[in-house]
């Protein structure tokens, strides 16, 4: 028997797929890495040479969607790659990923596209699906050609890393995007308000001396995009929402019926500016660890539905570049290994249901590319993560897929272990813990 | 007594004890610095290093004095002649000054939290000489001591700190000193410089602590007034809008010091903006003690140093 077929029956386990409205026990039945049967599956539809999997005891769920990852590559190889990033992507449970265009040379242009399309096809353990830039070199001054890129393959723009603070090119983006059904993805912060800023402004980066980047940042940047939704009717995503203002625009974006979504991450969640103190560069991100109104505020709307999605913005870095003064350190942390376990956190703490917290990591990102991802639906690709939720493991950067090692959750003892992660029937991620069960 | 701490990079933490303790020991060594022959063999052998980043003139030299009459062979370096100009990090400098077997790091750096990331990597005491808008721990330890050598004491007493709060490590530095020995500290400045926030985190009882964004009023009865130093390019920031009308509302000036106690006395840690924060005739009048921080100064580096290098008794 072929150890690459991509055909599976997986058993006994416990399959967790909002998007069916499934919660519960179900069996699964996977052809050719798609899903051919979900439910009680008849001995006789099972081909010969069929992987068997038992998973009694553990979660069956979609492959998780991550909407906002840096892979560095073009340009920053020694911070990530395609490779490692995928790898790091798979081992957390995604089975798809959309990069982000801050890469050297910009994703602006059909041939940057493709080399990312291309290194994700000869190296690639997950699904890449690129966002290209909105301006040239995400400048914010001329639009980027977004016909070619999206022909090319990407599937939404945005000049994350920066927001495009003029105005007046944002609306001609938009109309834009609008005549070409494309999605377009900003990173809210007023870059006048946040200049020299490094962490929140509140307390905290008065006691440390620190600038800080005050709320009103995001939350005006957000205020004015939505403005600007409402004028040109463009499908519009919040990158990252961190702020508990940006929550009540969206929330009410929302009760007016524009097309509006949002995400936030996993840092948002489990963090505020508090772990900072001691001049943590593991905890700089941009937009910043807010206070723990926001953090309660992000939970809350993530619950309700106000914010459709968990994100990483996983941003790799080299350990020289974060071991530096705290302002001079870069911005991000790496998010792609730790997210589910972060987020599993709030469901055993009871803010959120067990389902939700699958959906936002499946079926609600998925919903915001428009793609027939994040659910295991008859005909859907078999993508799919196998979870402990029983084991308890300790986060040691030193054994992460990841190239970077910035991660504020170093030591914290997690919940929930991804065990198995497929894509499209093929084994993209595997503990020895997984191979057992497989016959 | 010892420190019982490895480095000194602030004051805040730091206990009411250990702070008279360096007071205490500090007044010994003052005693010194009055010899004809300025010196003692306290710190000898010990190698000291000035690693500073920003431009001083005062508290490197008031450093460089105090190990040298403890007898410590002290290095100056400065950002011109440093390494940081070839791209090295901050942390291979320090660790390459560290392999030479230096004992005790003294560091200036514009950014808040440097000497904090040295401590943490480095096993030799590292001083923070002022760091960024965070802390500037040997000057609010030598205004406590001119305060107590003049006052006789701080407990109860009303210090007026006005300025840019916002930005001074003298200010934090002083507010934590100055609270933890109980005295009550009145922030003074304009509204875009004096964060409502500012020193909510210490666990100060109710009205020990105030702000003013009036001057008048909060040098009502002060024993003690602090100036701060304009940094003349936050004009540019957007935080006031000319130097002349921030001399206008901020400037102490001899009818504003009328209005404290009559043997208030007029601080300032230097280097003074005369005609802008401060108006020559008080800077130089009979109830400044500004020079006398100075002198202090050494003394206090004389104390921090000796005890961080695990001297018990001068």
């Amino acid at each position: 028997m072929s150890k690459n077929t991509t055909s599976w029956l997986i058993t006994g386990g416990h399959l967790i797929d909002p998007a069916q409205g499934i919660d519960g026990p179900a069996d699964l039945l996977i052809i050719d890495g798609k899903v051919a049967k979900v439910g009680k599956v008849a001995k006789e539809a099972v081909p010969a040479g069929c992987q068997k999997l038992d998973a009694s005891g553990r979660w069956i769920a979609p492959g998780f969607v991550d909407l906002h990852t840096h892979l560095r590559e073009p340009g920053y190889e020694y911070k990530e790659t395609v490779q490692t990033g995928t790898r790091a992507a798979a081992a957390g449970g995604f089975t798809t990923i959309c990069c982000m265009p801050n890469t050297n040379p910009i994703n602006d242009n059909r041939s940057v596209t493709e080399l990312i399309l291309k290194q994700a096809q000869l190296k690639g353990a997950v699904r890449v699906l690129p966002v290209g830039a909105i301006t040239k070199g995400s400048q914010g001054e001329e639009l980027a050609e977004i016909g070619e890129l999206l022909e090319a393959g990407c599937v939404a723009i945005s000049d994350d890393g920066r927001p495009v603070m003029n105005s007046r090119i944002m609306r001609r983006a938009m109309d834009y995007a609008k005549g070409l059904g494309a999605l377009v993805i900003d990173h809210c912060e007023d870059l006048h308000l946040s200049a020299g800023g490094c962490m929140h402004e509140g307390i905290v980066s008065l006691q440390l001396g620190l600038q800080g980047i005050p709320s009103a940042s995001e939350e005006a940047m957000v205020a004015r995009d939505l403005a600007l939704v409402e004028l040109t009717g463009c499908r519009f995503h919040v990158a990252h929402v961190s702020a508990a203002g940006s929550v009540a625009l969206i929330r009410a974006a929302k009760a007016k019926g524009l097309p509006v979504t949002a995400e936030t991450c996993p840092h948002y969640l489990a963090l505020t500016d508090e772990a900072v103190l001691d001049y943590r560069t593991h905890a700089k991100m941009n937009p910043p660890l807010g206070s723990r109104r926001d953090q309660e505020v992000l939970i809350e709307a993530l619950a309700d539905g106000t914010i459709d999605a968990i994100a990483t913005d996983h941003a790799p870095h080299a350990i020289q570049e974060k071991e530096q003064e705290f302002d001079r350190a870069p911005f991000g942390v790496i998010g792609l290994e730790t997210a589910f376990s972060i987020g599993y956190e709030l469901v055993r703490r009871s803010q959120l249901s067990r389902s939700r917290l699958i959906e936002t990591l499946t079926n609600g990102p998925a919903k915001i590319l428009q793609r027939p991802l994040g659910t295991l639906a008859p005909g859907a690709p078999a993508d799919l993560v196998m979870i402990d939720p029983e084991e308890s493991w300790p986060v040691d950067p030193r054994q992460f897929q990841s190239k970077g090692r910035n991660t504020p959750f170093e030591g914290w003892m997690l919940h929930g272990r991804v065990l198995l992660t497929l894509v499209e029937g093929r084994v993209a991620h595997e503990v020895p813990a997984a191979q057992g069960a497989r016959a | 007594m010892t420190l019982k701490q490895k480095d000194l990079l602030s004051i805040q933490g730091m206990s009411a004890e250990q702070i008279g303790h360096i007071l205490q020991t500090a007044e010994s060594f003052k005693e010194v610095s009055g010899r004809e022959i300025k010196k003692v063999p306290a710190l000898r052998g010990k190698t000291i290093v000035n690693l500073f980043y920003e431009a001083s003139t005062r508290t490197r030299t008031s450093f460089e004095l105090a190990g040298k009459r403890l007898s410590a062979d002290v290095v100056n370096i400065s950002t011109a002649t440093s390494s940081t100009t070839k791209g090295e990090t901050l942390l291979d400098t320090a660790r390459n000054i560290e392999a030479m077997r230096s004992d005790i790091l003294i560091i200036r750096h514009p950014m808040a939290g440097a000497p904090a990331l040295l401590a943490r990597r480095l096993s030799c005491s590292v001083i923070n000489a002022g760091d960024g808008a965070h802390e500037h721990p040997t000057q609010a330890l030598l205004d406590l001591y001119t305060i107590k050598e003049k006052k006789g004491r701080v407990e109860g007493l009303t210090v007026v700190i006005a300025g840019d709060i916002l930005h001074s490590r003298v200010a934090r530095s002083n507010l934590f000193a100055l609270t933890v020995m109980g005295a009550r500290v009145r922030l003074a400045g304009p509204a875009t410089m004096l964060p409502p926030l500012m020193g909510q985190w210490l666990t100060a009882p109710p009205g020990q602590i105030e702000l003013f964004t009036d001057f008048d009023r909060a040098l009502d009865g002060a024993d003690v007034i602090m100036m701060l130093r304009l940094q003349l390019e936050r004009q540019t920031g957007g935080f006031f809008p000319s130097v002349a009308e921030y001399a206008r509302l901020w400037g102490l000036n001899a009818e504003r010091v009328a209005r404290a106690k009559p043997d208030a006395l007029i601080m300032h840690p230097g280097p003074i903006n005369r005609g802008v924060e401060i108006a020559t005739d008080v800077a130089d009048g009979l109830s400044s003690v500004i020079l006398e921080q100075v002198t202090n100064g050494v003394a206090i580096r004389m104390a921090v140093l000796y005890l961080l290098s695990g001297g018990t008794q001068p």
